[in-house]
């Protein structure tokens, strides 16, 4: 049934539609219609889940460990200052092993404070060990939020679905909401390996003396790995049921341009556009978007931006001191590889500054540039900035 | 022997297979003439590793010689003697 | 073949606990008064360490450890986790030192009382930080020396009274607060198992010496504990739906300073300190109608 909802809403359908035991999640912009939408649909009956008014961001995901401990389904969501306030929750999750889903609104870091989006909190926690996909829609996120429970749930790892705050969380969009039978055949039931359960006692959350803890800390790498593989059996699944499909990369026009654009979200739909109007006019550019940032797709990478001369990337998060963390990912994926395209990092939409037709041609032409100089100047570049308020003359 | 994912330990209690009686420099002896039954030194045994019988039976594989025992005992049935090693 | 020994305790032995260790007392004796139908849920601290060095563990009980500051809230959604599967008949129970329960802990814990979750919560109270090496905590009792409040030219020791936990939880409306102490092990089981027994929020603060930590030989944990609540320093009691109850009053109080003086932590102590003690003893004494 096709219905307008923005990334919120679809979350919450999302989650509904899982069948979720617990939801422990705690309000905050741009994330708060999924915490409402999820009470609502509590309160009529219509999920019959434990909804818990939690005190904060960290006793959100808490509980959903507890919960997921004895074999619940659990989720939460969250957005920037609440993704970093259960930051170090996140990595326990993926220590424990529990296959908890949550969505993420992207949006930007205090301070100053922002509610607006960037990729800033989603990056952030880059380094947490749960996988991290990135949606370019409405219809992704409730498509992406259903295949991450059937992931997360066969690799035994938690798992985040991440969409761009207000662009896509507070936008509606024509999304496509499956039956509840139809998504019951996709998503069976919960059936943990282990739980607690006063039957069969265990403990979990030993503490890793060193004798061991190099081990499961590779152990969990593995599973990053063999992430991939599940992302695409879960995304071939999906198709099955419901005739969407999303890859764990995407290209659009790129397998015979010289130039390429790359990024995630929902600058995709914006830079698609552009590289739309520019084929229009015969001139060969091309996209490659990333979909699941972690695991990172390296192989994918390789042979989607290989053969390129120049790749842009457009994101909108920085590691400050360093770059961009789609460029360092995406720039370390071809070390040792023959065949490397230049690359120029932009920085842009930085708390929720509009990333415009503009900027993206600005992008297109430094990358044309380099690929015609065969040298890249200048390696990260700020797109949108008002360069006069920070003294950079031009 | 292939580790399970998330450090989870399925062996209940295995801690067991640790014998911390080799901390300890006293050892409690139980006079049974003097020992009642009374399991107080049981119930205060933090291990716990002396039985509630008449007389007490210390498990020396765990007991670390704290010396609770021999302290609370209302009949004063326990003595803490220096260990003698090997 | 191993054989098993005390194969009913809940807690095995071969914990790492220090030798005389009031708090690992206090465990065994919880599970003992709780019987297996639970689900362990344990704060950072000593008791979480000394039982689970991987790949060994002394509980016998399903048993998970989360974080420092979050036993209340991962205990939270156990309960949340058993009640959506309909699964009955099992108790979530949060146990948390002091550390884990009145500083960082505290706001887990409030929002959980809040939330009106079925759940016990046991805070074992050794009056400091003692797994990272004797920091003080909000519950270091005044003039204690902690490796952070230590005795120097400007300062002597905590300067300011323990925080008053069951108090604050009473005032949470929880069905049921306590105060118990390893001295008195009946009281305090038969508490757990009263707690235990209430479907709602229920709290249990049980006064445990830390051997090290108080500087006290490891033979004198329970005399020191009983001198607690013979002196007063430590009242047991329980507030059940608002109304307090003293579960033990002492026939003759003793000075505090029999209490004071067996412990090295209080050593440096000048009279004219412990007389200040004193005072704030008779002053809670006086509330408590001792």
């Amino acid at each position: 049934m096709r219905q307008m909802l923005n990334g919120d809403e679809a979350a919450a359908i999302a989650a509904k539609l899982a069948r979720v035991n617990v939801v422990s999640a705690y309000p905050i912009t741009p994330q708060t219609i999924v915490v409402e939408r999820l009470s609502e649909f509590v309160a009529n009956g219509e999920l019959g889940a434990e909804f818990m008014k939690v005190e904060s961001e960290h006793s959100a995901l808490s509980a959903c460990i507890g919960a997921s401990a004895v074999g619940a389904r659990a989720f939460t969501a969250t957005s920037s200052q609440g993704l970093m306030l259960m930051s170090e929750m996140l990595f326990v999750a993926s220590g424990l092993r529990l296959p908890i889903v949550m969505v993420n609104a992207n949006r930007s870091l205090s301070a100053p404070l922002s509610i607006w989006c960037d990729w800033g909190d989603s990056m952030a926690v880059r380094d947490c060990g749960w996988v991290q996909l990135q949606c370019e829609s409405n219809q992704e996120v409730l498509d992406s939020t259903l295949q991450a429970f059937l992931v997360a749930e066969s690799l035994s790892l938690p798992a985040m679905v991440c969409f761009d705050g207000y662009i896509l969380s507070h936008t509606a969009e024509p999304v496509d909401v499956p039956g509840q039978a139809e998504v019951d055949r996709f998503l069976p039931p919960y059936r943990p390996k282990y739980k607690l359960d006063p039957e069969k006692p265990a403990t979990m959350g030993a503490m890793g003396v060193p004798e061991y803890y190099e081990e499961f800390k590779f152990m969990q790498q593995a599973a990053m790995q063999a992430a991939k593989e599940e992302l695409v059996k879960a995304d071939n699944e999906f198709a099955k049921h419901f005739g969407r499909k999303y890859g764990l990369i995407e290209k659009y026009h790129s397998d015979d341009a010289d130039v390429l654009l790359l990024t995630m979200g929902s600058l995709s739909s914006s830079v698609k556009e552009i590289i739309d109007r520019y084929r229009r006019r015969g001139e060969k550019v091309g996209l490659v978007k990333v979909r699941a940032f972690r695991p990172l797709p390296v192989d994918e990478l390789i042979e989607a931006l290989g053969h390129a001369k120049a790749v842009a990337i457009l994101e909108k998060d920085v590691s400050f001191g360093s770059a961009g963390a789609l460029f360092l990912d995406t720039a370390a994926s071809f070390i040792n590889v023959d065949k490397a395209p230049l690359m120029i990092d932009f920085i842009c939409g930085m708390g929720g500054r509009d990333v415009d037709s503009l900027h993206i041609k600005e992008a297109l032409r430094a990358a044309a540039k380099a690929a015609k100089a065969g040298e890249v100047k200048k390696i990260v570049r700020w797109l949108g900035l008002r360069e006069k308020l920070v003294g950079l003359e031009e | 022997m292939k580790l399970p994912p998330g450090a989870i330990i399925t062996e209940p209690g295995n801690s067991a297979n640790y014998e911390t009686g080799g901390w300890r420099s006293r050892k409690p002896e139980v006079d049974a003439a003097k020992c009642t039954g009374c399991g107080l030194c049981s119930m205060y045994c933090p291990e716990p590793c002396i039985s509630k019988s008449k007389p007490a039976v210390v498990n020396y594989r765990y007991c670390k010689g704290c010396g609770i025992c021999a302290a609370e005992c209302p009949f004063h049935a326990i003595t803490m003697v220096e260990e003698e090693r090997t | 073949m191993m054989e098993k020994p005390f194969e009913e305790t809940l807690v095995a032995p071969g914990h790492r606990a220090c030798a005389g260790c009031g708090c690992i007392l206090a465990m065994r004796l919880a599970l003992q008064a709780l019987g297996k139908n639970v689900i362990v849920s344990m704060a950072t601290g000593c008791m979480e360490v000394v039982t689970t060095p991987y790949p060994e563990t002394a509980w016998r009980v399903p048993w998970i450890h989360a974080a420092f500051e979050n036993a209340a809230a991962v205990a939270s959604g156990v309960e949340a986790g058993l009640k959506s599967l309909g699964k009955s008949g099992v108790k979530s129970v949060a146990i948390a030192g002091d550390g884990g329960t009145a500083d960082i802990g505290l706001q887990a814990l409030s929002g959980a009382i809040e939330r009106g979750h079925d759940f016990l919560y046991i805070c074992y109270d050794n009056e400091a930080y003692m797994n990272t090496g004797v920091q003080r905590s909000g519950a270091t009792p005044f003039g204690a020396w902690t490796t952070t409040t230590p005795i120097g030219k400007v300062k002597r020791g905590e300067d300011r009274p323990k925080k008053d936990l069951p108090a604050i939880i009473a005032a949470h409306g929880a069905p049921y607060v306590a105060t118990a102490s390893v001295a008195y092990p009946v009281d305090y089981m038969n508490k757990l198992k009263k707690a235990a027994a209430i479907q709602g929020p229920t709290y249990v603060q049980v006064h445990a010496p830390c051997t090290p930590g108080w500087r006290i030989d490891n033979n004198k944990t329970i005399e020191v504990a009983r001198l607690a609540v013979l002196t007063g320093a430590w009242i047991l009691y329980e507030v059940e739906n608002g109304k307090l109850n003293v579960t033990l009053k002492p026939p003759k109080r003793r000075p505090v300073a029999d209490y004071l003086k067996m412990q090295g932590r209080f050593k440096h102590l000048t009279e004219a300190e412990i007389a200040e003690i004193q005072r704030m003893v008779d002053e809670q004494c006086k509330r408590f109608g001792l």
